[in-house]
């Protein structure tokens, strides 16, 4: 019997990418609302590619250039919202929230709450985690299990383009610290998704799971690029006839811990699949919650895919095995299921 | 400066190549200052680079084979594979590392000359930034509190007048950085930083200062960029005139001027220069096939040299 190939559409549907959905939800967030300013190293050069047109569009007095001074643009932005602006800061590289700790921690996060309520702090704060590229300890990290243990942020880590774009206009209409931390190995063909219409408002809230694939006997939760590694260990492990159902978390604090658990409760079975360090990692919360909310629906052990607990070493003879990889997410779902 | 000039040109030669695992930020134009300031020093004095710093190391005295081999990812490279090319480090000449945090090394400079000054040796340390890190806190903190402590640190600030695209003019309020030197207590000089030998002494005079006792100095070479931010990576906005950079090559090449006076002075003649710059080029040469001959670490290097083995803890 042969079977007859499916006619191809002309025309694909139009894709979206990561830089376009930063720009688009930039762009549309500063025209609904003129206290949104935007401000970044490099940004009026769009060095880093995602400010198209912003400067030519809004002016040098809502797109500013920063010079280097992360700690004094985290707490310059603080005090920008505090006193009425909605700023979003792009930080470019994520290993660069280091120099900037104090004032994210100290003022970003507490002020509010340690003034009694009276401060609100509408920063976002845009970072991609460049790793997998040879760039060695100083630009690869993956910091944001770090701020989930910094009550008072919101997280964000989005998988792909259209989610980022929702995301990020929800960021940026929040009155609370909102971290968006974009996965550089998404920015090519892998993160991009189907456009979302442009008359039609594409709000993605926070703290809302997506679910990018249903399944019956593990519920494998990814982080960044840990979704896209999560389905295409599913596709493998389906042709042995396991179901694995994908949850996208999307915002990692506030988590949408029902989603999870109902999935959890469904098939038994958990794998966390996240790029960062194994230890105190997001997977690491997302498996302590399991085993404490789903105990007694689980039939296996709940199981980590993480990085190893090292630096992100240059040499391409190195790096590569510390990260999760499709492989490890397969034998990890094999293991729950022994 | 051959050494500096001719190892960077083989980078890119490598890049194109698809040897390089990853880009490099190129110091092409900028060698005066590198070599001018280390020449002032000795292998015992401490120094620090940033990440446009294949230069320093070399001009400190580091083998080009290892430093190549490092920027290939190899195990015969001086941090074995593990740093590449914004981490060179090599201990054995006192280049204690270079950072990819902009101005993140800056304190530790500061760190080596307070650790100098408590175990009274003469050692000095040699800090080298951009003017875009003279931006970040730790530029002013380490300043401070070397200008409060007289450690022996000389600060030396590589002034191109870029922060990747940023000018000096939209991200720093005074367009010479050595002026906040008066806020630390410490003399600030700005020094021609394509006259390798005005280099050389402004460096010298802060050296002795530091090895006298009497605290850090601040030098600002004003220096340029010739090749892009990073090699390989394109500014998709013009933020400089390219036919003026293209002038540089003619006008401001720190080489051609220090050969050029090298012969006018009767200290050289062609030959001479040409078979220095032959020479330099053998050993470049013999570096890049190092590298390339080497193997890449063992997987199992990747787990190595987090913690310092019990037998290195001092008791
Ligand atoms: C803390 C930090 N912020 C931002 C960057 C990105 N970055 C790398 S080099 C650079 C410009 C540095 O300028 P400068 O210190 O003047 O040195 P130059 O590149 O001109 O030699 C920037 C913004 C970084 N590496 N580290």
């Amino acid at each position: 019997m042969t079977a007859t190939k499916p006619r191809q559409s002309a025309t694909r549907a139009a894709q979206l990418g990561f830089l376009q959905a930063i720009n688009q939800a930039q762009t549309e967030e500063m025209e609904r609302d003129e206290r949104v300013v935007l401000m970044g190293q490099d940004l009026r050069a769009n060095v880093f590619g995602a400010a198209d047109g912003v400067l030519a569009k809004f002016g040098a007095a809502r797109v500013r250039d920063l010079p280097l001074s992360e700690a004094g643009s985290i707490g310059l932005a603080a005090g920008a919202a505090m006193a009425g602006l909605r700023p979003v800061v792009d930080l470019t590289v994520a290993s660069f929230v280091f120099v900037a700790m104090d004032q994210f921690v100290s003022q970003l996060a507490k002020v509010r709450y340690m003034f009694g309520g009276q401060a609100r702090v509408p920063v976002v704060v845009r970072a991609a985690l460049y790793y997998q590229g040879g760039t060695a300890g100083h630009h690869a990290d993956r910091p944001y299990p770090m701020f989930m243990n910094v009550p008072g942020l919101k997280v964000v880590v989005p998988s792909n383009a259209a989610d980022l774009k929702g995301l990020l206009e929800s960021a940026i209409r929040d009155d609370n610290a909102v971290l968006c931390f974009e996965d550089a190995n998404l920015w090519g063909r892998k993160g991009r998704s189907p456009k979302p219409a442009d008359d039609v408002e594409h709000l993605v809230p926070l703290g809302v799971a997506a679910t990018p694939r249903t399944g019956t006997d593990v519920t494998v939760g990814g982080i960044g690029q840990g979704v896209y590694l999560a389905i295409q260990a599913a596709a493998e492990l389906e042709k042995d006839g396991v179901s694995c159902e994908v949850i996208d978390p999307r915002t990692l604090v506030p988590m949408d811990w029902p989603t999870i658990e109902e999935s959890v409760r469904r098939t038994g079975r958990c794998v966390a699949v996240d790029p960062a360090n194994r230890t105190c990692s997001a997977a690491s919360e997302i498996s302590a919650h399991v085993v404490e909310t789903c105990f007694d629906a689980l039939r296996g052990p709940v199981v980590r895919v993480t990085t190893d607990d090292v630096h992100v070493p240059f040499s391409p003879a190195l790096e590569k095995q510390i990260y999760p990889s499709k492989d490890k997410v397969t034998a990890a779902v094999r293991r729950t299921l022994a | 400066m051959y050494a500096v000039r001719l190892f960077e040109e083989a980078t890119i030669a490598l890049f194109h190549a698809g040897d390089l695992p990853a880009m490099v930020h190129l110091s092409i134009g900028q060698e005066a200052a590198a070599v001018g300031a280390c020449m002032a020093t000795t292998s015992d004095d401490y120094m620090t680079g940033n990440h446009r710093s294949h230069g320093h190391p070399i001009a400190k005295g580091a083998r080009l084979d290892r430093l190549m081999a490092e920027l290939l990812g190899k195990a015969t490279g001086v941090c074995g594979g593990k740093g590449g090319s914004m981490h060179l480090a090599d201990f054995s000449v006192g280049s204690l590392g270079e950072s990819g945090i902009v101005g993140s090394a800056i304190p530790v400079a500061t760190g080596a000359g307070f650790a100098a000054q408590v175990r009274g040796s003469d050692q000095v340390a040699l800090c080298f930034f951009g003017d875009g890190a003279a931006n970040e806190g730790v530029f002013h903190e380490s300043a401070n509190l070397a200008g409060t402590w007289k450690l022996p640190v000389v600060y030396f600030c590589e002034n191109n007048g870029l922060a990747v695209s940023a000018k000096i003019s939209d991200t720093a309020a005074v367009p010479d950085i050595a002026i906040r030197a008066a806020g630390y207590a410490m003399p600030g000089v700005v020094v021609d930083g394509q006259d390798v030998l005005g280099c050389y002494r402004a460096t010298s005079a802060a050296a002795a200062r530091a090895r006298r006792g009497d605290g850090p100095s601040l030098i600002e070479a004003k220096t340029y960029r010739f090749h892009e931010h990073a090699y390989g990576l394109a500014v998709p906005v013009p933020y400089r005139d390219q036919t003026v950079v293209d002038s540089w090559f003619d006008t401001v090449d720190p080489i051609t001027s220090f050969a050029g006076r090298l012969l006018a002075w009767r200290l050289a003649d062609e030959a001479d220069i040409n078979a220095v710059r032959a020479g330099v080029e053998q050993v470049v040469e013999q570096a890049v096939q190092f590298a390339k001959d080497s193997p890449y670490p063992e997987p199992e290097a990747a787990y190595t040299d987090l913690y310092a083995a019990p037998e290195e803890v001092d008791a």
